[in-house]
């Protein structure tokens, strides 16, 4: 019996109980469907993470005070501003470019009756190059106001909308910050959600009047975080080892305890990675059981259908065929099953995940679900290796009926 | 002489979990090419099993079966499913066709486990359905056809491979008595023709007295099959 036979007959079979097939059918198209949806949502929420950090800069490290990896390490010392300075030599860290000290916390600014709870930060006029900040009108915090204490702030666009209902002709405005007034000399150009928080809602103050004024409780000196810029991408790991070791000697840490971390653009991207393949993963395997199931449903209709069949598989067996004919025969009929069911699942899938955009766009998501010929390869082969191995046991039990038994049965 | 069938002590034995059921007992026949023979026996003789065996769709459990003169009686259930093909014929009492398919595709069905290519297919199970004179009635399904119809289509299918031996069992089994004439005078006439030995599996009287020879089986033997006698 050659190919176009076996699938001929096995789709007129199939078509002569239209209903039993398509809820068959049914099964494997949600599983497919699932599993590609899923899939498509996972590497998009990978791609658009990485998407926003690389959005950062590449050549970015933090430092924060705190060993994350070492339960051994107790009382760590903060980092102070010190040890920022102490980074910007160029002979013991040839590869850092900037260092941007910040310190950091919340309070609220008000205006004309207006407040609005915000982020204070802290920072030196190389925050700006550090941080890639760009600003819709005015200047950023210059090194005179820094060293003299100014009271002047850059604030962000929400902050700008919150206080005062637009974004422009800000600058000369005086606002209070915890109640002390600033003068406003910027507003930051917009930056949208971001996975370290918006940084619309942020006021910006030189680090020195954030010390004396208004983050006074943290002692003095110290900083909550150290932005570094390597001289480039390649250098990241050289500048990262630097720091360690600058900041080694200087809090005087016993090897293998650091009690500060130094986080690169690289591992929080390889952190990131990590987790939303563990959520991919996760969300795959779910899929993966409605396929399954989906499976379980092929095998369930291809047993009533040979316990119905006995009949006509005894009189095949009389008519001269072999144990081979039959197996194919069952196997062709539940392997067009899953085909079918699979083809369906990946036009349905992939429409499952255009809407998901499509959602996302409208509620103002930067996020586009991915459909990856990768994850069709997976669906098409992990469906027809469902219907196949579904079906052997079925069509195996056809194959070794007995022509005088299964001739007999009624 | 020419002998299509040859079957010494044929022995089968069924195990119905503890109790070993003897439906044959050192059964032996022998029937010439050309013969209409009529196998004839009360229920519970070992008549199907003897049918089962000659028409190689079981083994013996001992004895010796030569079809058309090649042994069966050992052959594996491969070899046995190319013997059936090529060599028997089955006519069955219930038609036995399959619903979903025209009277064409029925009568192919043999040919497409022969390996046949698609045209020569077509070409001589349409001949065969001539032969049966439903040469109008290719692309009917069988639920479109009358009872004596869908047995000529079976007829046209067991043919159609030119087989060394028709069985049939019980031909008329399910057709009226003109109807069942009919079938009749079409199976003889093709023994005419052709010279397919003829094997009918009956206990109706006025069958076996159309045939050239009644074998009688009684408690799994053979009783006079052997004397050759008409």
């Amino acid at each position: 019996m050659n190919v176009s036979v076996v699938l001929i007959e096995a789709l007129e079979s199939l078509n002569s109980n239209k209903m039993r097939s398509g809820l068959t059918v049914l099964g494997i198209v949600i599983g497919v469907a699932a599993v590609i949806a899923m899939l498509a949502v996972g590497n998009g929420a990978t791609a658009s993470i990485t998407g926003s950090i690389n959005q950062v800069g590449t050549n970015l490290l933090f430092v924060f005070s705190g060993a994350r990896n070492n339960p051994d390490v107790k009382n760590p010392r903060p980092v102070t501003l010190a040890d920022a300075n102490a980074l910007l030599d160029q002979y013991a860290a040839p590869h850092i470019q900037a260092v941007a000290p910040v310190l950091q916390g919340s309070g609220i600014a008000d205006f004309g009756g207006q407040t609005k709870s915000t982020t204070i930060v802290g920072v030196t006029p190389s925050y700006q190059p550090v941080r890639n900040i760009s600003l819709l009108e005015g200047n950023f915090i210059t090194d005179a106001q820094n060293l003299g204490r100014a009271s002047v702030t850059v604030i962000g666009v929400d902050v700008a909308d919150k206080l005062f209902g637009h974004r422009d002709g800000l600058i000369g405005e005086t606002i209070r910050i915890s109640n002390q007034p600033f003068r406003v000399v910027g507003v930051l150009s917009p930056q949208g959600g971001s996975s370290f928080g918006s940084e619309d809602n942020e006021v910006i103050v030189p680090l020195t009047t954030a010390q004396a004024r208004l983050l006074k409780s943290r002692g003095l000196d110290n900083l909550d975080v150290i932005y570094i810029q390597a001289v480039d991408f390649q250098s990241v790991t050289a500048a990262s080892d630097e720091i360690s070791q600058i900041l080694r000697t200087r809090h005087r840490t016993p090897i293998g305890q650091d009690d500060f971390t130094v986080f690169t653009q690289e591992s929080i991207l390889s952190t990131v990675q990590t987790v939303t393949g563990v959520l991919t993963i996760f969300l795959g395997g779910i899929a993966a059981i409605s396929l399954l199931v989906g499976g379980i449903g092929i095998m369930n209709i291809m047993l009533v259908s040979v316990t119905e069949r006995t009949r006509e598989i005894g009189l095949r067996k009389a008519l001269g065929a072999r144990k081979r004919d039959i197996l194919v025969q069952f196997l062709a009929e539940s392997s067009l099953l899953s085909l079918i069911g699979g083809i369906i699942g990946i036009m349905f899938g992939w429409l499952i995940a255009f809407v998901v955009g499509r959602i996302a766009v409208a509620t103002g998501n930067n996020f586009t679900p991915i459909v990856g010929i990768d994850s069709i390869l997976l669906a098409t082969i992990f469906s027809a290796t469902v219907g196949l191995f579904f079906g052997i046991y079925p069509a195996n039990r056809a194959a070794s009926l007995e022509p005088v038994e299964a001739l007999r049965y009624e | 002489m020419d002998w299509v069938v040859e079957a010494q002590d044929l022995v089968k034995i069924y195990k119905m979990g503890e109790v070993e059921v003897q439906a044959l007992r050192g059964a032996s026949l022998k029937i010439t090419r050309g013969e209409v023979v009529a196998i004839m026996g009360p229920s519970g003789s070992g008549k199907t099993t003897l049918m089962n065996i000659l028409g190689c769709l079981d083994r013996p459990t001992s004895g010796e079966y030569v079809l058309d003169g090649e042994p069966v009686a050992r052959l594996n259930d491969d070899q046995l499913a190319n013997i059936r093909n090529h060599k028997v014929g089955f006519v069955f009492q219930s038609f036995n066709l399959l619903s979903r398919q025209s009277a064409l595709s029925n009568v192919e069905l043999p040919l497409r486990y022969a390996g046949l290519v698609d045209g020569k297919r077509r070409e001589r199970a349409k001949a065969a359905l001539e032969a049966v004179g439903l040469g109008d009635r290719l692309t009917h399904r069988p639920m479109e056809l009358s009872g004596g119809q869908q047995q000529r289509v079976a007829v046209a299918r067991a043919i159609v491979n030119e087989p060394a031996i028709i069985m049939a069992d019980e031909p008329t089994g399910n057709l009226d008595s003109k109807v069942g004439k009919e079938i009749m005078t079409l199976l003889l006439n093709l023994n005419k023709e052709r010279g397919t030995t003829l094997i009918i599996i009956t206990h109706d009287p006025t069958i076996g007295e159309q045939a050239q020879r009644i074998i009688r089986i009684r408690d799994g033997v053979v009783e006079d099959g052997s004397k050759g006698n008409l």
